[in-house]
C-alpha cells in the first residue's frame, strides 16, 4: 500500500544522475522524496468517517480507552486528541518510565496501548490488560521489548515506526564519524582546559575524508543514506560487505561489493549498518580489527551486540585502529566505569541517532496514526507482521 | 646534480620547527641544502632563532615566529628566501623583507577541503548536541530511553544560509546538500555563477538571517564584516537557529552571542575561531552547553598539513635555486 502511494509515475528521482533507471523499486530508495511523502502521510491527522469531530457532544465513556505509557512528543498526542475517536490517559513524564505496578493497573480494559521501548509487553501485561486490547502501537522501530508470540496468540495487531528515522540516523552517523575523525571531543576539551596554546603543525590533526575509501557493513537504506551524505566530501571509493550483493542499492551510491576481509583491509572509514542477528553477533571482533588499517576509523550506529567491546578496547588502546565512534553499546546505558571511556580515541553517544525533534515528532504521529487505524480495523501505515 | 654556492658548499637552511615528513623528504631529496632545525613541536625561543638563522640562505618558519629586522639582521646577507607554513603572513615584516630583496613563499588554497569538512563537523556537532551527549554518557546522565532527551535540529527539510560563498563557503554548501537541505541561501558583495550548482539563492543579509535554520559564516574579514554578528543579528534569527563561525573571530560580537545563547534567543552555536585565540578558559562561552568551541583546527588533518609542508619545502627550494615557486607571495 505504501509502495503504491510513494511510487507515482510523476515521481522525480533527484538522484537521476546516479540512478540509471527510474524504477518503482528504486523510487523507494530515492530517500528524500519518498521519505517526505511518508512523513506527510504519517503526520496527517485522520478524520473520522462520518465527519464527527471532538466538538460533537458524545458520552466519553463509550469511546474506546487507550493508555499511553509516556509523554510522547506533541504531534502524536495532538492527533489522538483531535481524532475524537478515543479517550486516553497517559503517564505524563518524558524522562521517567511508568513504574510497572502503575502500568499493570492502568492497562486494565484498554482497547489500545501506545508504548515506547522501555516497557516490556509480555504475558503478565497482556493478561492485566484483558480481552479488550486490540491494538499495540510502539513508538520505535525495534521490537525486542514485545512478546510477539503472545500478541499473535491473542490476535492483537502491532504498529511500529520504521523508515521515518532514516534521515536522522544517517545524519547522526555522519556527525559521529566526523566528530571521531576530526577529534572534536579532544579539541573541545583542550579549548576548555587550557591545552590551546600556540599553533603547532600536527596538533589535533585528524584523518580527512577526501581521497578515502568508505566501507559499509550491511547495505540497507541507512547505509545508502550515509554514503549519499559522505560523497561530496570527495570520498574516492565506496565499498560494502553483506550476506549477498545489493545491486539496486549499491548503484545509487556506486559502491563495490567486496568480501568481509577486503572491507576490513581497504576501508579508511568503516560504518556498521547491519541488523543484529545470530550471524552478525560480535562480528566486529579482533579478527576484523586486526585486518584494518592503523589509520582507520570505526563507526557503529546499528546495534551494540554486533561489536565485541573487549576486542575493540584492545584495538583502540594498542593503535591497531585510529579511532571509534559508537552510538550503541552493550549494555545501554554503558556503565561509566567501562574501560572504553578511558580512551581519548573512542567517542560514545547515548543512542541518539533518531533524536531530532522532527523525527521524534514523526515517530509519535506515526504511532498515533497506526493506533487509530488499527482500532478502526483498517490497514496501518506501518504494521509489524507477526 | 648538486647545486652549490660559489664556495662549493651546500646552501644553509634553517627550519624553525619540526615539519611534516613530506616536506622533510623533499628538502633532503633535492640535495642542495644542509638543513638545520629546531627539532621540536613547540615554538623556537627567540635566542635560539637568532642563533639558528646566522648565515642562512633560506628560512622555513611558522606563523608563531616573528620575522622582523632583528631576525633578518641576525641572518645576514645570504638570506634569499623565507617560506612560511601558513596562508597568513602578518608575522613577517614585509617592508624589511622587500627592502632586502628576499622572496617569500606561503600556502594558500590547499586547505579548502579540510576546512569545509571541519565546518560541517562543527555544525552537526552543535545541531545534534554531540558534546552534550558525550558528557551525559560519561557522568552517568544516561539512564533509560526518553523521547525528547538530547533531541537536536536536523538538516532535512531545512534552510541553510551561507554568509560568504567563496571557495570554502561553496565547499561547505556542497557538503550540506545531501542532508536534505530544502533551501540554500547566501549573501555577500555579489552573486556567484557557481552558486547554481547548489541551487543557491542570493539574498540580502537580513533575509538570510531571519529565514535560515542554520547559518554558516565563511566570509573574509573586512571592515564591513567585522562585528557583523551582533545583538541585532541574533535577534533576527529563529530561536531554533544554529549559528556556526569558521571565518575569523572578530566577525562575531562574543558578548552578544553569549546573551543570545543563554537566553534561548538562538538554539546553539559552533565556533572554530574566537577573539582572542586561544580563548581564555574562564570565558563565559565555554560554560554554555549549547556552544561548541574548537581551538582553530579547520586545516588540521595529516594530509592537509602534509601538503602544506610539501608546498613550503618546494617554495623554499624555488627561492634557493632562483626558479619559480609554486606559491609566491607578491608584494
Amino acid at each position: 500500500m505504501i509502495h503504491n502511494r510513494l511510487c507515482s509515475p510523476k515521481h522525480h528521482c533527484h538522484l537521476s544522475d546516479t540512478c540509471p533507471q527510474i524504477h518503482s523499486h528504486l523510487a523507494m530508495w530515492c530517500s528524500r522524496m519518498a521519505l517526505r511523502r511518508l512523513q506527510q502521510v504519517a503526520v496527517t491527522p485522520l478524520n473520522m468517517a462520518g465527519g464527527l469531530t471532538s466538538k460533537v457532544q458524545r458520552e466519553m465513556s463509550t469511546l474506546p480507552r487507550v493508555y499511553i505509557t509516556r509523554q510522547i512528543p506533541p504531534e502524536g498526542l495532538k492527533i489522538l486528541r483531535e481524532s475524537g475517536q478515543v479517550q486516553f490517559e497517559l503517564w505524563d513524564s518524558d524522562d521517567v518510565p511508568v513504574p510497572r505496578k502503575e502500568l499493570l493497573q492502568k492497562v486494565k480494559g484498554v482497547a489500545g496501548l501506545v508504548c515506547v521501548l522501555t516497557e516490556k509487553i509480555d504475558t503478565e501485561l497482556l493478561d492485566a490488560a484483558g480481552p479488550n486490547l486490540k491494538v499495540l502501537s510502539t513508538m520505535s522501530v525495534g521490537f525486542d521489548h514485545l512478546s510477539l508470540e503472545e500478541l499473535k496468540k491473542r490476535g492483537i495487531r502491532v504498529g511500529y515506526t520504521p523508515d521515518v528515522l532514516t534521515d536522522s540516523v544517517a545524519e547522526l552517523t555522519v556527525a559521529l564519524l566526523l566528530t571521531t575523525s576530526r577529534r572534536l571531543v579532544e579539541a573541545t576539551h583542550e579549548a576548555k582546559t587550557g591545552g590551546w596554546g600556540t599553533w603547532r603543525t600536527l596538533w589535533l590533526c585528524g584523518h580527512e575524508l577526501a581521497g578515502s575509501t568508505v566501507g559499509i557493513l550491511g547495505l540497507g537504506r541507512i547505509g545508502v543514506a550515509i554514503a549519499e551524505r559522505l560523497a561530496p566530501f570527495k570520498v574516492k571509493k565506496f565499498i560494502y560487505a553483506d550476506v549477498a550483493p545489493r545491486p539496486e542499492l549499491a548503484s545509487v551510491i556506486n559502491a563495490e561489493y567486496v568480501s568481509f576481509d577486503e572491507l576490513a583491509k581497504q576501508s579508511d572509514f568503516l560504518s556498521v549498518c547491519c541488523a543484529l542477528t545470530p550471524e552478525t553477533k560480535e562480528i566486529c571482533n579482533k579478527d576484523l580489527f586486526s585486518k584494518m588499517k592503523n589509520t582507520s576509523i570505526f563507526i557503529n550506529t546499528s546495534r551494540g551486540g554486533v561489536v565485541n567491546q573487549e576486542d575493540l578496547y584492545e584495538a583502540l588502546s594498542t593503535g591497531q585502529i585510529a579511532g571509534a565512534g559508537l552510538d550503541v553499546t552493550v549494555p545501554e546505558p554503558l556503565p561509566t566505569s567501562h574501560p572504553l571511556f578511558t580512551l581519548k580515541n573512542c567517542v560514545i553517544l547515548p543512542h541518539i541517532a533518531s533524536a531530532s525533534y522532527a523525527t521524534r515528532n514523526n515517530m509519535s504521529a506515526l504511532a498515533a496514526n497506526n493506533l487509530l487505524l488499527g482500532l478502526r480495523g483498517e490497514p496501518m501505515i506501518k504494521e509489524l507482521k507477526l | 646534480m648538486l647545486m652549490q654556492t660559489a664556495a662549493g658548499k651546500l646552501m644553509k637552511v634553517f627550519l624553525t620547527r619540526r615539519i611534516p615528513p613530506e616536506g622533510m623528504k623533499i628538502l633532503s631529496a633535492a640535495g642542495i641544502c644542509e638543513v638545520s632545525q629546531w627539532d621540536s613541536d613547540e615554538p623556537v625561543q627567540r635566542a635560539d632563532l637568532l642563533k639558528g638563522v646566522q648565515g642562512a640562505h633560506g628560512l622555513l618558519c611558522l606563523l608563531s615566529d616573528k620575522i622582523d629586522a632583528e631576525v633578518l639582521d641576525a641572518a645576514g646577507p645570504n638570506l634569499k628566501v623565507i617560506s612560511t607554513l601558513s596562508v597568513g603572513y602578518d608575522h613577517l615584516a614585509i617592508d624589511e623583507i622587500k627592502k632586502r630583496g628576499i622572496r617569500v613563499g606561503y600556502t594558500p588554497d590547499v586547505l579548502t577541503d579540510a576546512t569545509a569538512e571541519l565546518t560541517v563537523a562543527l555544525l552537526l556537532a552543535a545541531a545534534r548536541r554531540l558534546p552534550e551527549g558525550v558528557e551525559e554518557v560519561k557522568n552517568g546522565g544516561w539512564s533509560s530511553w526518553k523521547p525528547l532527551w538530547l533531541c537536536g535540529y536536523g538538516l532535512s527539510g531545512s534552510t541553510v544560509g551561507v554568509i560568504g560563498l567563496g571557495r570554502i563557503g561553496m565547499a561547505i554548501a556542497q557538503r550540506l546538500m545531501p542532508f536534505g537541505v530544502k533551501r540554500l541561501l547566501y549573501s555577500g558583495r555579489t552573486a556567484k555563477d557557481y552558486a547554481a550548482e547548489v541551487n543557491g539563492e542570493y539574498v540580502p543579509l537580513d533575509t538570510l538571517v531571519s529565514e535560515s535554520d542554520f547559518i554558516v559564516v565563511s566570509c573574509s574579514l573586512t571592515p564591513e564584516t567585522q562585528g557583523m554578528c551582533d545583538k541585532a543579528f541574533f535577534s533576527k534569527m529563529k530561536n531554533t537557529g544554529v549559528f556556526v563561525n569558521s571565518s575569523r573571530g572578530i566577525v562575531v560580537n562574543q558578548e552578544d552571542l553569549y546573551a543570545a545563547l543563554s537566553s534561548g534567543q538562538i538554539a546553539a552555536a559552533g565556533l572554530d575561531v574566537t577573539t582572542p585565540e586561544p580563548l581564555p578558559t574562564n570565558h563565559p562561552l565555554l560554560t554554555l552547553k549549547n556552544c561548541v568551541v574548537l581551538p582553530h583546527i579547520g586545516s588540521a588533518t595529516y594530509s592537509t598539513r602534509g601538503i602544506m609542508g610539501a608546498l613550503s619545502a618546494q617554495n623554499l627550494l624555488g627561492g634557493l635555486q632562483g626558479t619559480d615557486m609554486p606559491s609566491e607571495l607578491t608584494f
